[in-house]
C-alpha cells in the first residue's frame, strides 16, 4: 500500500528540518538541554520517517545500508579517538586537554550563570559530535534492517 | 488455585514494593557530597555550562564508552540477524 | 506522608504493572512491552532520587538563582536509556526471527526446545 501524496510530501518537507533540529541539539550538547545522544534520536526519528512514508524498497534504492554502517563505525572510532587525544598529549586516557587551552573549543567559562559560548569545553563538543553521528547511524540501520525483515512490501 | 498463588505473590510484592514510598522522603537526597562537587567545580574543570554533559562525557567518560559499545554490539546483532545471505547458504530461517 | 511521595509510587505502580505483565502475557510484543515498562520505572526512579527541593535542571546556560538538582543520577539515566533502546531493538529481532521461524509468537508455541 502506498501512502497518501499528501503524507509523502509532508515527509519530503519535514525531513531536513527535523536533521538540521538534531543537528543543533548534538552541537549545542555542552550549552543546552541535549546532547550527542538525544539529538542522534531525533536525527534517527527523520530516517523513521521517511521509512513509514515511502516503501523500504524505494528508501533502499536511494540510500544504502552500508553507508549507515559505516557511518556508526566512523562515529565509535571518533569518540575513541577523541579519548586517545588525552594520551598523545601526555595526559590520563579521556582526559579533557582542549579545555581552557585556547585552542579549538578552548575558551574559558565564567563562573555562574552566563550566556553561554560555543567555544569552550574541550574535547567533549568533539565528542558529542562523534556520539551523534554513532547513534545517527546505529539507529537508522537498525530502522531499516527491521523495516526490511518484516515483508517490506507492505509498508 | 493458580490464580490464587499469583494473586498472593502479586500482594506480596505490592506491599513490598510499598515500603519504598514510605522510608524515603522525595526532595530530599541523602547524600549529596559527589553532586555538590560536581556542581560547584564541574564548570571550571571542563569548561561546559552543561554539568550533565560533563558527568557524562567528562568525569564518567569510560561509562559513556561503554555504553556507547553496547549500542554498537547491539546494532552489529541486528544486522547479523537479518544479513542478505548468499545464494545456497544454509540458514534456519523459514 | 505517600502523597508527598507521589513519584515513588508511581514507581511502585508503573513496576507492578510491567512485572504482572511480563509474567501473565503469552503474546512476546506484550512481554517486551513489560519489559520497557519495567525500564521506564527504574530510569523515574533514579531521576526522582536526585532531585531537590525547588531545584533547577543543572544547567548554567542563562540559568536562574537558586538550587540544582543532582546530575549524577541524570547522566545514570541517559545510560539506561540507550541500553534500553539497545535492548528492545534485539528483543524485536528476536520476535522477528521467531515469528519467520515458527508462525507464532505466542509462547505456548515455542516449544521445541523441550523435546
Amino acid at each position: 500500500m502506498r501512502m497518501s501524496k499528501i503524507v509523502r510530501t509532508g515527509a519530503c518537507i519535514l525531513y531536513p528540518l527535523i536533521i538540521i533540529f538534531g543537528l543543533y541539539v548534538v552541537v549545542h550538547g555542552h550549552l543546552t538541554p541535549g546532547g550527542g545522544f538525544q539529538g542522534g534520536a531525533v536525527i534517527a526519528t527523520a530516517a523513521a520517517l521517511v521509512l513509514v512514508a515511502f516503501s523500504h524498497r524505494e528508501v533502499a534504492g536511494m540510500v544504502r545500508k552500508a553507508v549507515f554502517s559505516a557511518q556508526e563505525s566512523l562515529g565509535l572510532l571518533l569518540f575513541i579517538g577523541a579519548g586517545i587525544l588525552g594520551l598523545l598529549a601526555g595526559a590520563p586516557f579521556f582526559a579533557n586537554i582542549l579545555a581552557n587551552s585556547g585552542l579549538l573549543f578552548g575558551l574559558t567559562v565564567p563562573p555562574g550563570p552566563n550566556p553561554g559560548e560555543l567555544n569552550t569545553a574541550g574535547v567533549i563538543p568533539l565528542m558529542n559530535i562523534a556520539v551523534g553521528v554513532e547513534v545517527w547511524g546505529g539507529l537508522a540501520i537498525i530502522l531499516m534492517y527491521l523495516f526490511s525483515a518484516t515483508g517490506g512490501e507492505g509498508t | 488455585m493458580k490464580k490464587v498463588l499469583v494473586a498472593a505473590i502479586f500482594l506480596v510484592w505490592a506491599a513490598g514494593l510499598c515500603i519504598l514510598p514510605l522510608l524515603l522522603s522525595f526532595g530530599n537526597p541523602a547524600a549529596t557530597d559527589m553532586d555538590t562537587y560536581f556542581l560547584r567545580n564541574g564548570q571550571a574543570a571542563a569548561a561546559a555550562n552543561n554539568i550533565v554533559t560533563s558527568v557524562v562525557f567528562d568525569f564518567r567518560g569510560f561509562d559513556t564508552l561503554g555504553e556507547s559499545v553496547v549500542l554498537f554490539t547491539a546494532v552489529t546483532g541486528v544486522a547479523l540477524m537479518f544479513r542478505a545471505r548468499k545464494e545456497g547458504e544454509e540458514h534456519e530461517d523459514e | 506522608m505517600v502523597f508527598f511521595n507521589l513519584p515513588y509510587v508511581a514507581v511502585v505502580v508503573l513496576t507492578l504493572i510491567g512485572l504482572a505483565t511480563i509474567v501473565l502475557k503469552r503474546n512476546l510484543i506484550k512481554i517486551f512491552l513489560g519489559i520497557t515498562i519495567l525500564e521506564s520505572a527504574v530510569n523515574l526512579f533514579l531521576v526522582s532520587l536526585g532531585y531537590r527541593e525547588g531545584g533547577i535542571a543543572p544547567i548554567y546556560t542563562n540559568a536562574p538563582e537558586g538550587l540544582m538538582v543532582l546530575p549524577t543520577p541524570q547522566a545514570l539515566t541517559l545510560t539506561s536509556i540507550v541500553i534500553g533502546v539497545a535492548t528492545t531493538a534485539l528483543l524485536l529481532s528476536f520476535a522477528i526471527i521467531i515469528w519467520k521461524k515458527y508462525g507464532s509468537i505466542e509462547i505456548g508455541f515455542l516449544r521445541r526446545l523441550k523435546e
